[in-house]
């Protein structure tokens, strides 16, 4: 039987910004059955998006398919004509984008761009779309099936606009669906229910679909078939049972290596439990933004009286979704964001609410480590100025000594020493990560607040990272206050994880009882939420009445 | 969410106000800057000193410049508006017929400019890249870096000295026939067309080309839509706002422009009388008109980011 | 999808790391032209510009007068070359006012934020809607034309802009995590302006000092052909076109020739800006 997709020796080009080509899908070859769902799995720059762009005869500005064929039910879409192509997108093949509230138009109504396939095409009355869309809706678990389309894209949400997306991918007809990352923008209470969806769609459908992700415990629950790609090559294919259990590659084998739960031995727990006195202790602390209304309130309020403490040499995790007052928690004790009431002691101090009324010696003792190491490093400063400003800012340090000191600090966090004459724009994505920890370091703190520090690195680089960090507590007796969604890399690291949902502490435990630990129906519903490397975890799990 | 907007539309014009108190009182400062006596320049040489303090006194002259200023601003604001230091007419009476020679201009202009700019501008985003794009852009790159007066003595040397088409110079007043007002319009309406379009194109192109790149119009692309559908439905309508401030800032260039253009054609309109006060230093004369033209200038800038805020999507209920 | 601008790259040195395209490298050799002119100019000029070579007015191009000659028989060709020192002298030293108050007041507002980046916003923004060449007539009106004068309120004129142009670049910059560490550590707002910052605005600072300089040249120019602007017997471009403008009937290249000054000037700083070399970023990942 002929395949619905027969993609051979794929080759596209890229243009850099000197106009310099740059080959980045090097000769890809896969196919797709009917019916069938394929999973492509990869890093930022495997070229994964770029191949689901090619099944639907597109490439983003900038790049060129220069060789192969992209055959779609025996039609190579790589010779056809643009027209071509045009009618048979939407109405063969149907693309649900990463973001869906940047996809949807914001001028028009949602039923209007859902509806929009069946317009272009021809395909049906207005009125029968209509009743599809709505059809539509009701299968993918949308509230208000009947009216939700009336509204403009601002007024949903965004697990509900990504749903919405699938239908307007599907009111065509489709024979393969293109499912681009459509779950990794959203929380993970939200993702399961989104993805449930997606699933019972598809099977109902018996479409053929391309699921792009980086996860591949999502990937793992609505795929057949994983096609594993490193720098636009396919490194492994295979079932995925068997990808999961007999991966052969190598590279395949540290992506779920990073899956797999690293104990953490508290180092400190025993010795330090005498001293009593914690390191960083937060008390009722009120804070938001906007300005302060005639309660004494701010406008949008991001903290509910938290209160927490950090015992001496210990990590607390603090654990949310998006929206939860996490890295707010994070600025205001910061000194960034000054907390309206409620109080911040750093070794039974109390601090200025500002940071610049804090004297430097407390500023020292506690340092912040953000989330994207693009926007935290200063792109003109070269590494060893980035490294040095805070040497000599709390230290006084200059010259020789000073110089000595940064390459001890790269060494710290496992850097080459020539690295200091590099631009933060000349390193990679892990590397720029550690010299936002060695600068933090330099400051000699005792405590640093890393907010979501790995997030927004690929798995194998965040396992790295977490393992750094380790290394560095054993050395330096630090204690770290860790902010992160991720419920696997907080337990990497944690002692206690303190829950948080809309700006208020739901709940705080041990780490080592956060899987059957969990009291309040928040944590336990996060906690359950998080996708296992396991094909039947999605089935598994009791879905939840209130959609959101 | 309707509340909003006329909270937003409001605030919006309470800005322009004061922006307008501000303007005025800059205007007012700078004339007040004039090195010499005025009473000394109205009277001459040869005036008598009891002659000079009468008028001072009579001018209000010896009162602190704010209070000056205060009587100046309720003097405009009831349409008072002095009497011309030159030849001593009101103000009102030599600005009246003429602000309706330039307002004819500018209306002629706009007529002529703003829909072929903007068909030109989301034409070149449509085909951005084509030869068709690339000569109009050149095209606007070169009108856009050369003064007024050098489109307008382009303008001159083309028709009325090679082609002998038209007359060099203006005059409204001589206007008898409909052919003859072509002839009069033609020469300063083109030059005006040139400056403002060029401004207007290349604003209005970036604007849909900013929309193009939104992800919702890949969207589109990838739903099988075709590049008119593309522009036509998902790219302009979201690039409403940004396009009428491009047509309300270009044509805020028509005032820089009147001001040559009405110099060198000899176009009897409020900017050409402008400039000659400003050489005979006629300051009533001055200020009324600078407070013409930022009036005009604010109300053109207030009144495209009103529609800014109208066609905000995310404010529509 | 419509084709990205091709234009012939020129095989410049790799090593140096940047790439400039045709286009651009002629309208730099063009600009370069006209500062030179600007410095040395009349040391090249073949008559002195204010003698009377001709008798007739009006001349035509000559193999002794490059240029024809103007409404009293004077060389143009040494005219614009005497021209070339006011138009860009004041322009540059104009623009150089305006944008250094521009950048300092938008970055300080930027930084400090609260009432002053309110009230320096508003009042600036509402300089800004006083239309330039207005501007220009009114302050000419009240203080005489003299080169100091010009080049104090040409300034002034285009400070405004300059301030939105650098405050906004610096907001963006200000929200920036890496400012925020620098907060976080306890530095004062002088080294967040200078340090980090004022380093992360300066291409497009300087990309919008060039653009104002055009704007400046064509105010300039347009001041001077009204009249009130550089006042004889001194002349800049704009002057000379209005000397010579009783000649545009004849089509006497007298009017003509500082036009083009002035086109060649302002399109090649356009063009240089639209093809600034592009530093080559290719990640060898």
């Amino acid at each position: 039987m002929m395949n619905l997709v027969e993609i051979r020796d794929l080759k596209v080009q890229a243009r850099s910004d000197a106009g310099r080509k740059i080959e980045i899908i090097k000769g890809v070859s896969f196919d797709i059955a009917e019916g069938e769902i394929v999973a492509l799995i990869g890093e930022s720059g495997s070229g994964k998006t770029t191949i689901a762009l090619t099944l639907m005869g597109h490439t983003r500005p900038g790049c060129t398919i220069t060789g192969g064929e992209v055959r779609l039910a025996g039609r190579d879409l790589v010779a056809m004509p643009e027209a071509g192509r045009q009618m048979l997108r939407g109405t063969d093949v149907a693309y649900v984008p990463q973001s869906a509230a940047a996809a949807f138009n914001p001028s028009q109504r949602l039923m209007d761009q859902v509806i929009e396939v069946a317009q272009i095409h021809r395909l049906m009355t207005p009125d029968a779309a209509r009743a599809k869309a709505v059809d539509l809706f009701r299968a993918l678990a949308l509230p208000d099936p009947e009216t939700i389309g009336a509204r403009y894209p601002h007024q949903v949400s965004g697990g509900q606009l990504q749903r919405l997306s699938a239908a307007m991918a599907l009111i065509g007809g489709p024979k393969l669906v293109i499912f681009d990352e459509p779950t990794t923008a959203l929380d993970v209470t939200t993702q399961i229910e989104v993805l449930r969806a997606f699933k019972s769609v598809m099977k109902l459908g018996g479409m053929g679909g391309v699921y792009v992700s980086h996860d591949l415990a999502v990937v793992a629950q609505i795929a057949d078939r994983i096609v594993v790609l490193k720098g636009g090559e396919v490194q492994e294919e295979g079932p995925v049972e068997q990808i999961l259990h007999h991966a052969r590659h190598p590279y395949t084998r540290e992506l779920l290596a990073a899956f797999e739960p690293v104990p953490y031995a508290s180092a400190a727990r025993s010795d330090t439990m005498a001293a009593k006195r914690p390191i960083l202790e937060v008390r009722n602390v009120v804070a938001g933004y906007g300005p302060l209304g005639r309660d004494g309130q701010p406008a949008k309020l991001a903290l509910r009286n938290v209160s927490c403490r950090l015992e001496r040499g210990q990590n607390l995790g603090v654990i949310g979704e998006s929206g939860s007052g996490k890295s707010t928690l994070a600025r205001a004790i910061a000194g960034l964001l000054p907390p309206v009431s409620g109080e911040v002691l750093l070794d039974a101090h109390p601090l200025a609410p500002e940071a610049r009324l804090r004297d430097k010696e407390e500023l020292r003792r506690l340092q912040i480590v953000f989330q994207l190491a693009d926007t935290a490093l200063n792109p003109q400063r070269s590494v060893g100025d980035i490294l040095g400003r805070p040497l000599t800012f709390y230290h006084g340090q200059k010259g020789a000594e000073r110089e000595a000191r940064i390459d001890a600090l790269l060494d710290m966090v496992r850097l080459p020493r020539a690295m200091k004459h590099r631009l933060p724009g000349e390193l990679s994505g892990g590397q720029k990560q550690r010299v936002n920890l060695a600068r933090a370091l330099a400051a000699k703190p005792e405590v640093i607040l890393c907010d979501e520090i790995t997030s927004a690195l690929d798995t194998v680089v965040a396992a790295a990272v977490i393992e750094l960090l380790k290394e560095l507590q054993r050395e330096l007796h630090l204690s770290y206050v860790f902010i992160s969604h991720d419920l696997s890399t907080v337990q990497a690291i944690c002692d206690d994880v303190m829950v948080m949902y809309n700006g208020a502490v739901v709940e705080r435990l041990p780490a080592d009882k956060l899987h059957g630990g969990a009291q309040h129906p928040y944590s336990k519903l996060l906690f359950s939420s998080v996708p296992k490397l396991d094909t039947g975890w999605l089935d598994s799990v009791p879905p939840r009445v209130a959609a959101r | 969410m309707n509340m909003q907007i006329s909270r937003l539309v409001l605030g919006r014009l309470g800005v322009a106000f004061v922006t307008l108190l501000i303007v005025s009182f800059v205007v007012f400062a700078a004339t007040q800057m004039l090195p010499g006596d005025v009473v000394q320049i109205l009277l001459g040489q040869a005036a008598t000193p009891e002659a000079v303090a009468a008028l001072r006194e009579a001018m209000h002259l010896n009162d602190p410049a704010i209070l000056r200023y205060g009587h100046w601003l309720i003097g405009l604001a009831q349409g008072e508006l002095g009497n011309s230091y030159a030849n001593d007419m009101p103000v009102a009476d030599l600005i009246g017929g003429r602000l309706a020679n330039t307002l004819m201009l500018a209306a002629v202009t706009a007529a002529v400019a703003v829909p072929l700019a903007l068909f030109l501008g989301i034409t070149t985003a449509m085909y951005r890249g084509s030869v068709y794009d690339r000569i109009i852009t050149m095209g606007i790159v070169a009108v856009i870096s050369v003064p007024e007066f050098m489109i307008a003595t382009l303008a001159v040397l083309t028709f009325a000295v090679w082609l002998k088409w038209l007359p060099a110079l203006s005059f409204a007043n001589e206007v008898t026939s409909v052919t003859e007002m072509l002839r009069v319009f033609a020469m300063p309406v083109i030059t005006l067309c040139c400056v403002i379009s060029a401004q207007m194109i290349r604003m209005t192109r970036a604007a849909v080309i900013d929309a193009l790149k939104m992800p919702y119009v890949e969207m589109a692309l990838l739903k099988g839509a075709s590049r008119r559908r593309m522009v036509l439905r998902h790219a302009l309508p979201n690039a409403i706002g940004p396009i009428v401030n491009a047509v309300a800032l270009s044509l805020s260039y028509l005032l820089g422009g009147v001001i040559i253009v009405e110099t060198i054609f000899n176009y009897p309109g409020i900017a050409k009388l402008m400039v000659d006060a400003v050489s005979t230093r006629d300051l009533p004369l001055i200020q009324t008109c600078a407070m013409i033209f930022c009036l005009g200038y604010l109300l053109l800038i207030t009144l495209a980011d009103i529609i800014a805020i109208l066609s905000n999507p995310k404010l529509r209920k | 999808m419509a084709p990205m601008f091709s234009k012939g790259f020129l095989p410049t040195p790799r090593h140096f790391g940047y790439h400039m395209n045709t286009v651009g490298i002629c309208a730099a050799a063009m600009v370069c032209f006209w500062a030179v002119v600007a410095v040395i100019g009349p040391m090249l000029s073949p008559y002195p510009p204010g003698e009377i070579v001709d008798f007739d007015y009006y001349g035509p191009m000559s193999s002794t007068l490059w240029m024809g000659s103007d409404y009293l028989g004077r060389d143009i060709f040494s005219r614009i070359l005497m021209g070339a020192r006011y138009t860009v002298g004041i322009s540059l030293a104009a623009v150089c006012l305006a944008c250094f108050s521009g950048v300092v007041l938008g970055m300080t507002a930027a930084v400090v934020g609260g009432w002053l980046d309110t009230g320096l916003s508003r009042l600036l923004d509402a300089l800004n809607s006083i239309p330039s060449k207005l501007f220009g007539l009114v302050m000419v009106a009240a203080i005489g034309s003299s080169i100091p004068v010009l080049i104090v309120l040409l300034g002034v004129i285009y400070t405004p802009g300059a301030f939105r142009f650098a405050r906004a670049l610096a907001v963006n910059i200000n929200t920036m995590d890496y400012v925020t560490v620098a907060r976080a550590r306890g530095e004062r707002t002088g080294y967040l302006i200078a340090q980090e910052i004022l380093p992360n605005i300066t291409g497009p600072v300087l990309a919008d000092l060039g653009l104002r300089f055009v704007f400046i040249v064509l105010l300039l120019s347009g001041l001077s052909f009204l009249g009130l602007g550089v006042q004889p017997p001194n002349a800049d471009w704009g002057s000379l076109v209005r000397e010579n403008i009783g000649g545009l009937p004849f089509g006497a290249p007298a009017v003509l020739m500082p036009c083009l000054a002035i086109a060649s000037l302002t399109i090649s700083v356009n063009l240089l800006i639209d093809n600034l070399p592009v530093k080559i970023r290719d990640r060898s990942e």
